[in-house]
């Protein structure tokens, strides 16, 4: 043997440490494609109706019904109540939110960072913000009780000569929700252009070709269009980055302003940040373990993705578990007795006590068993997990919420706080109408973005030999 | 019934055999053509001469005027038209104006980015001459396909299907453009 031929062989790295590949298989671009396509293309699978109509039920008849009743009874329905005038409502509101920002955090910011394996789950993680977004904007809309005044909201000239209050936090968040809606939007349907256009010369039907057509703009997949279009997909991503930190941001100011023990802290802003990442991690773990497998796409979505997205996971746990110890720590440090209170009650308290209990040890107990590879590459308890996550973080929002309002400064605002039926149908509805819209999506668009992934693979790098390039022969 | 050109087509089937057919093309003195891909071929704006993109030209001046419109807006709502007093705090500052002027900014920049996107590429559009091609279809799939405008000044029939050939391009076809 050549000793050049020895000295490269003992440079590659044992195969125990050598990365797995963002793509198993090595295959080719027509493979690929027809692959990333197969499920939009084939027939719908069993499983998708089994979970497409109790979803499709909910968001058809459970959520208009709960909100037909809520608006024209009034918003007494709910167990919204004084002192506790915020209740699952602007709690799901900050859930839904929370779960969007994860999914821009995969798409944009893993993109600014040049992630390649954010290809394969950047699409899955933006129609999930979409959609929660979607769901979040809702709630204000209806908690401000008389929805039929909800353009009060917008500064449109009228016969009153009134104008809102740009002043208020509560004011910035209508922009914020609506401007994350609108740009995660965008982001995400440029994304899906080229695949649309892909759908539409696949298309064997004229009512698809038209359809996929009409929404593909036209693309050829010109290298013009190509280099606008990456241009402006990095622009886009930068401005939903930005968006990551300061839609919750804005969210937790509308609580930081107030004068509520447990409320008034400048760690708000970044504590909803951090918890609305962390939440909107354990979603699409919840969402993606079952669909790699019910939509063939292990050697898409691989476990090296499944194990970093639990690494980003556990990190965010690490950070909430700082800012919860923060919290704790000014609390006793600023020597308030009524934060002191709240912040005591929490845990110890006689009527709220669990939702303490459960943010931490979910929160911050559980999480930590992410640092195990065993515990990462078991899917089904990661799925687990990621469920008892999102109900954990809703907790985190309801000791918040409720923790903190229902007993305040005077003994005229010391109350207790029950939801109804009603919070607890319209929460269900809003699950409804996500799941509906993501089954929707995943049966009729790419849920991976097959010219993403084509992109990343050695076949389409024109300098390596398998592109076509003039390298080495290997 | 004649249909006039729209230009002539070549297959190829690797990034790597396009990006040398291009650097070709472009030697040899061609201006109007276009290479059509399934995803952005690495390093082909730089062979095609592309320049910067002025989409972030279209962001910076969407955003901005969003940013200083939205400043505008709030002074004359809540300073000029109807001075509104909360808790004895100024009636116009730049700490409670920039957020939600930011956000604009954010939406706004995000809006010019896609104009910007959809208006330089000239979309949408619903026909184009490459669609009548049944093999244009696979443009989308892993075929990419080098073109060259029957408009290019040097475009001939005979010789750039020659040229095209000697490439390495397969199915080389005439585009009718109708």
């Amino acid at each position: 043997m050549p000793e050049t031929s020895t000295q490269i062989e003992s440079l590659a790295p044992p195969p125990e440490l050598r990365r797995s590949p963002n793509i198993i298989g090595n295959a080719g671009l027509g493979y690929l494609t027809d692959k990333l396509t197969a499920f939009n293309e084939g027939k719908t699978p069993l499983w998708w109706w089994a979970a497409f109509c109790p979803a499709a039920f909910c968001a058809a008849f459970v959520l208009p019904g709960m909100l037909i009743y809520q608006i024209s009874t009034g918003v007494g329905v709910w167990g919204n109540n004084k002192p506790v005038m915020w209740g699952w409502d602007i709690i799901n509101f900050v859930w839904w939110v929370g779960v969007a920002h994860a999914g821009t955090l995969i798409s944009a910011m893993l993109f600014l960072t040049r992630q390649h394996w954010r290809t394969a789950i950047g699409r899955a993680a933006e129609a999930m913000t979409v959609f929660s977004v979607m769901m979040a904007g809702l709630y204000p809309g209806i908690h401000v009780g008389r929805a039929w005044f909800d353009w009060f909201m917008f500064p449109i000239p009228t016969y009153e000569g009134m104008w809102p209050n740009f002043k208020s936090p509560l004011m910035w968040d209508v922009f914020a929700v609506n401007t994350y809606l609108m740009v995660s939007t965008l982001f995400w349907y440029m994304g899906l252009i080229p695949d649309l256009a892909l759908l539409r010369d696949r298309a064997k039907t004229p009512v698809r070709k038209f359809l996929y057509g009409v929404f593909a703009l036209g693309w050829t997949g010109s290298a013009r269009h190509w280099h606008n279009y990456e241009k402006a997909y990095l622009v886009l991503s930068g401005l939903c980055t930005l968006l990551v930190f300061t839609v919750s941001s804005i969210v937790g100011m509308d609580f930081a302003t107030s004068q509520i023990a447990g409320w008034h802290a400048t760690i708000f802003p970044l504590y909803f940040v951090v918890g609305a990442v962390y939440c909107g991690f354990g979603m699409i773990l919840v969402l993606l373990i079952p669909l790699r497998k019910l939509c063939h796409l292990e050697d898409i979505i691989t476990m090296r993705h499944m194990d970093r997205i639990c690494k980003l996971t556990l990190l965010s746990s690490l950070a909430i578990a700082y800012i919860y110890l923060m919290e704790y720590f000014i609390a006793w440090y600023s020597g308030d007795p009524y934060e002191r209170w709240v912040f005591s009650h929490r845990l110890l308290g006689g009527t709220y006590w669990y939702g303490g209990w459960i943010m931490i040890v979910i929160n911050v107990g559980m999480a930590q068993l992410l640092w195990f590879k065993k515990v990462r590459q078991n899917l089904k308890l990661v799925f687990v997990m990621a469920l008892l996550i999102n109900m954990g973080m809703w907790f985190e929002r309801f000791t918040i919420i409720v923790g903190s309002l229902y007993q305040d400064f005077l003994p005229a605002n010391w109350g207790f706080y029950k939801q109804t039926w009603v919070d607890v149908g319209t929460f269900v509805g809003t699950l409804g109408v996500f799941f509906t819209m993501y089954l929707l999506f995943i049966r009729f668009l790419p849920m991976v973005p097959v010219s993403e992934v084509k992109g990343i693979t050695p076949q389409a790098n024109p300098h390596h030999p398998l592109g076509g390039g003039k390298g080495a022969k290997s | 019934m004649s249909e006039k050109n729209y230009g002539i087509m070549a297959e190829f089937d690797t990034p790597g055999a396009v990006l040398e057919a291009a650097k070709k093309v472009r030697a040899e003195g061609y201006s109007r053509w276009d290479v059509f891909s399934p995803f952005p071929v690495h390093g082909l704006d730089k062979v095609m001469g592309l320049g910067n993109s002025y989409v972030g030209l279209f962001s910076l001046v969407f955003g901005g005027g969003a940013f200083l419109g939205t400043l505008g807006l709030i002074w004359y709502c809540n300073t000029f038209d109807y001075p509104l007093v909360v808790g004895g705090k100024p009636m116009f500052s730049m700490p409670m104006s920039f957020v939600p002027a930011y956000i604009l900014l954010v939406l706004a920049a995000a809006i010019g980015a896609f104009v910007g996107m959809v208006a330089l590429n000239q979309l949408p559009r619903h026909h184009h001459p490459l669609f009548n091609k049944k093999r244009f279809e696979l443009v989308s799939r892993d075929k990419f396909y080098l073109v060259v405008g029957s408009a290019d000044p040097k475009y001939s029939e005979t010789e750039t299907r020659k040229l095209l050939e000697e490439l390495g391009g397969t199915h080389i076809e005439i585009v009718e453009d109708n």
